[in-house]
């Protein structure tokens, strides 16, 4: 059945989360375990659904595969259009892997309205999924925006002591910048209409759409800002560390593990093919926030007296080199780029388990209170050292594949960025080392700290996982990188090429279109 | 064309019949009936709904019907309208009957007032002439300040009926003084006449400018726009919560039916005049709406200035006044009578007799000692934020779409950074529900709320119409782009 080309396999991922929360809602509240195995196991069947995606993906190919297009809003040309290419399909993979895992890191730490809170992580996975997969700009706009409301309510209920205040920072912070990015999608579906007659809000179109260089100017602006903010770069971060520090650790992995890279993942989908020429004149500016974040992220995670916080500052520097990376416009430096989002995920996901798992024990995250931990949790600390190794990229590890190609690509565009982020490459050593220094060498300086249980068995299910993919990604990276390398060599070309503002329908009559020529020939009807 | 047709208002006379039939159960006795006004004035909107598709002519014929000498007009428009409205009376009358049998007020006036201020609105929707449109406003107007009084033995909402009764009485003044102007210069009372007279010679005489102006006040106090919106908040605080969600959905909706009709047909040769204006008004009324409803404790009082701030959002709309444009007005109306009215539900569960539990703070630990309530009310504020997939960011995306389209990207950026601002206050009550803890007081103030059967009925239906609005909007669309096409 899977095998047929008309199985709808991307809607059977994205909504089966949705399935799971009809049965826990069906569910006696006070069964708190049978809550938990409930979502544990939709998420892990979701993961499994998603698992065919990458064996039937073709990867010689840049057209967007498993495609679902039905008319959705059909009078203005808005279509349920899904799909998925080479950018996002370990972006798919990473998003049900991880939220499986985070399910799993939470079982016994969330004791309260367990049901809301399993609701909340599974309603959050349709939403990322949605992102990923969306192919017309109001579904994504859609997906985007609803996945603020779980996460408002993972962070604002179950959070820590100003919960509330990162909660409606966050879910404000994040709305603001996507408003505008609103304004811009209307515009954009203004223009191509009085140019073409067409109304289409496919993304693909754009593709192949031609603008004006002032226009590109603002509204690339307007898209910058939503991503930005997500990212997040360098001047738009204040709401990541009171997000992550307030967060339960589920909703940390997801937040760092997924969240971010959509912000990464709507500039490789939308800023850089849609608006080419702005994407260049931008890139000055971006290279600079990048690499200010970098360093300026790496800094302040050297003094953060919380490992928790440590760990949210770190990931605005390791989103600094995706960004660098994929503003240095080069297979190299994208390939890393997407690469590095995927390590970022496995291995800023992993470290806040491993946050999760010390604060389980001692219910405090200050690295002071901690020191000597290795004598009591010897596996423990040699598994926090492996993450630690992968985060900094320490050859062997997944981080090392996807930083030296990012360093590869930013020094062909730019020795002087290139010299730059290799400096952060070495305070992110001495930030993680430090760290650990400080919570497992030395001796055993609170009584507290005697009796620690190292890992539980459900710890090892969690955190092996990741563990298994960090190695592979780090030691045999090819099954990964092959999948993405026509389409990312299709997006630099895309990027590239000239266009017209006139959309050449002939040459596309694949799916895409087809909507867009009925719309065209309704309204070409109605004009009579 | 000197036609009576009838049939062009059998809705309004079921309307009609239905109030005098509930004048006379209470007249024969009072007790007896008591339980039984609510349903019947229930069974009078539902018969007039049927009447409103079917006469006379269906919704999708396309059939524009005039009668009385042209004084009055069925078209898809007006019949688009009058849903709106039987749907947000309904739905009122669904929230009203535990309302009332809590304060222990049930007598049949409620109901008649409620029919009959809804008879003003329909009369409002199909007017094709300015005075009837006077009658129909002075009819809804009339009704709705003794309603907001009902509860008379609480100050606030004397207060709020005087207040509402000499400020909409000054008010009705403007429009009549407009009508005179505009009568003036055109020799014409006919929406139809004096775009003609005025396409025909080119008239631009300062009376009819004026009158224009005169007219932007009149209804711009009834649809609480800024700055003609000081009302609204007491009026709204003071009123019995379910009179308050049927101010801010019905008369509000007439008002801009009215205002649209006038405008868009009435003067479209004015378009210069009247945009400059309408551009300042919708910037003021969304930011004003929104910014003071940011400090707002208690929650009729927030919804008042949030029931601005939507205003604003339709003005946006209203603006661009093309197909677009007014289809996203329709569209808009629905889905706000849909989740205020949803959420005024809720407010009137949890109020309780006397209306003692009205502050947002009263709403902690909601969301564990109700979950069910809490849900909904969720839901509806999501909506009215505008936060996808609820009907609520369908509305705003077409509403924005029209201001693009016609050029107003400023207009629409504003209007965006506005329902980020708004997007504070209505977490807050979600938070409050959510995230404190009701503290020991405030937990033996909470009793085991009894939803009546009705109510519930009324939550689902708003519930269904948001999430319907949000997630398949392809049908609502089909049917507001047919209302839109009969307007000329």
């Amino acid at each position: 059945m899977m095998n047929s080309p008309n199985f709808p396999i991307l809607s059977v991922i994205t909504y089966l989360p949705l399935l799971g929360i009809l049965v826990i809602c069906l569910v006696d509240s006070k069964r708190h375990d049978l809550m938990r195995w409930v979502a544990f196991l939709t998420a892990v069947a979701t993961f499994l659904f998603s698992l065919p995606l990458y064996f039937m993906f073709d990867a010689n190919t840049w057209q967007m595969q498993f495609v679902e297009n039905l008319p959705w809003i059909s009078q203005y040309g808005i279509s349920y259009h899904l799909g998925v290419d080479g950018i996002s399909l370990l972006l798919i993979l990473l998003t049900t892997f991880l939220s499986a895992l985070a399910i799993l890191s939470t079982w016994s730490a969330v004791s309260e309205s367990v049901k809301g809170y399993m609701v909340s992580l599974l309603f959050l996975e349709t939403g990322m999924l949605g992102v990923f997969c969306a192919l017309d700009f109001v579904l994504f706009y859609v997906f985007w925006e609803v996945m603020l409301i779980p996460m408002y309510f993972i962070i604002g209920i179950w959070g820590g002591p100003r919960r509330i205040y990162a909660a409606v920072k966050f879910f404000i912070y994040t709305m603001s910048g996507s408003v505008l990015m609103l304004v811009a999608i209307l515009v954009l579906f203004f223009t191509h209409y009085q140019a073409t007659g067409i109304m289409t809000f496919d993304i693909l179109t754009y593709h192949r759409f031609g603008l004006s260089a002032n226009m590109q100017f603002w509204l690339f602006l307007a898209f910058f800002l939503a991503f930005a903010i997500k990212v997040p770069m360098f001047p738009f971060h204040t709401w990541l560390p009171d997000a992550h520090v307030e967060a339960p650790t589920a909703g940390s992995v997801i937040l760092a593990g997924v969240l971010l890279k959509m912000g990464t993942y709507g500039f490789l989908r939308f800023g850089l093919p849609i608006f080419p020429q702005a994407t260049v004149e931008f890139i000055p500016i971006i290279l600079a926030l990048s690499v200010i974040g970098i360093i300026y992220g790496a800094m302040v995670s050297l003094v953060q007296d919380d490992i928790k916080k440590l760990v949210a500052y770190s990931s605005v520097s390791h989103l600094g080199y995706c960004m660098l990376g994929m503003f240095a416009l080069n297979l190299e430096g994208v390939k890393g780029s997407i690469l590095q989002m995927i390590n970022h995920g496995l291995s800023t996901g992993a470290l806040f388990m491993i946050v999760g798992m010390l604060y389980e024990r001692r219910h405090t995250r200050l690295i002071s209170e901690y020191g000597g931990i290795m004598k009591v949790m010897p596996i423990f600390a040699a598994l926090f050292l492996l993450v630690a190794f992968s985060s900094m990229g320490v050859p062997g590890l997944n981080g090392f594949v996807g930083e030296l190609l990012i360093l590869i690509g930013a020094f062909k565009s730019s020795l002087g960025y290139g010299l730059a982020a290799t400096i952060g490459l070495v305070l992110g050593a001495v930030y993680l080392l430090w760290m650990y220094k400080r919570v497992m060498y030395g001796g055993i300086t609170k009584d507290e700290n005697k009796n620690l249980k190292d890992m539980s068995r459900r710890e090892y299910a969690y955190l092996l996982p990741i563990i298994l993919f960090i190695v592979w990604i780090g030691v045999y990276p090819k099954p990964f990188l092959d999948k993405m390398d026509v389409s990312v060599q299709h997006l630099l070309e895309v990027m590239n090429r000239p266009r017209s503002t006139r959309a050449d329908l002939p040459m596309n009559i694949g799916l895409n279109s087809t909507h867009a020529i009925r719309d065209y020939q309704q309204f070409a009807a109605d004009q009579r | 064309m000197t036609t009576i047709n009838l049939s062009a208002v059998y809705p309004e006379i079921v309307i009609t019949c239905f109030a005098l039939m509930i004048l006379l159960l209470q007249s024969f006795d009072s007790r007896r009936f008591k339980e039984y006004y609510g349903y019947v004035s229930l069974a009078g909107v539902i018969a007039a709904m049927l009447l409103v598709f079917i006469e006379p002519s269906s919704f999708f014929a396309h059939h524009v019907e005039y009668s009385f000498n042209e004084m009055w007009v069925v078209d898809n428009y007006a019949r688009f309208f009058k849903l709106i409205f039987l749907l947000g009376t309904g739905l009122t009358i669904l929230i009203s009957m535990k309302y009332l049998e809590d304060e222990d007020m049930q007598y049949g006036e409620y109901f008649v007032l409620i029919l009959f201020a809804t008879l003003g609105m329909m009369i409002m929707a199909s007017a094709a002439e300015l005075i009837t449109v006077f009658l129909g406003l002075e009819l809804m107007s009339l009704s709705l300040y003794v309603l907001a009084g009902y509860t008379r033995a609480r100050m606030i909402s004397n207060e709020s009926a005087l207040k509402y009764f000499i400020l909409g009485s000054f008010a009705t003044g403007f429009l009549l003084y407009g009508i005179a102007l505009i009568y003036g210069s055109t020799g014409t009372t006919s929406i139809r006449a004096i775009a003609e007279s005025m396409g025909s010679y080119g008239l631009h005489t300062p009376g009819l400018v004026m009158g224009m102006a005169l007219l932007v006040v009149a209804f711009g106090f009834k649809a609480a726009l800024v700055p003609f919106h000081m009302w609204t908040p007491d009026v709204y605080e003071g009123a019995p919560v379910p009179i308050t969600a049927f101010m801010s959905a019905g008369p509000k909706a007439a008002a801009f039916a009215a205002f649209v009709r006038i405008f868009m047909a009435g003067f479209p040769s004015l378009q210069v005049e009247w945009s400059g204006l309408i551009w300042i008004m919708a910037v003021l009324t969304m930011s004003i709406g929104n910014i003071i409803a940011l400090v707002q404790d208690n929650i009729k009082r927030m919804l008042a200035y949030s029931s601005i701030a939507h205003a604003g959002y339709v003005l946006v709309a209203f603006l661009s006044a093309d197909e677009l444009g007014i289809s996203a007005i329709l569209y808009y109306l629905l889905t706000y009578t849909f989740m205020n009215i949803g959420a005024f539900a809720i407010i009137t569960a949890l109020s309780g007799r006397g209306e003692e539990r009205v502050n947002i703070q009263d709403y902690r630990g909601l969301g564990y000692k109700h979950p069910f309530a809490a849900i909904a009310m969720s839901l509806f504020l999501f909506s009215l934020a505008g936060i996808p997939p609820t009907g609520g960011f369908m509305g705003k995306f077409y509403i924005f779409s029209a201001a693009v389209g016609q050029g107003y990207i400023g207009l629409a950026v504003i209007g965006v950074i506005n329902s980020v601002v708004s997007v504070y206050y209505y977490l807050r009550v979600t938070v409050a529900m959510y995230m404190q803890d009701a503290s020991a007081a405030a937990e033996s103030k909470m009793p085991g709320l009894f939803f009546s059967p009705a109510l519930v009925v009324a939550v689902f239906i708003s519930a269904y119409g948001v999430l319907s609005l949000g997630l398949f909007p392809s049908a609502y669309i089909a049917i507001v782009k047919e209302s839109f096409l009969m307007l000329h």
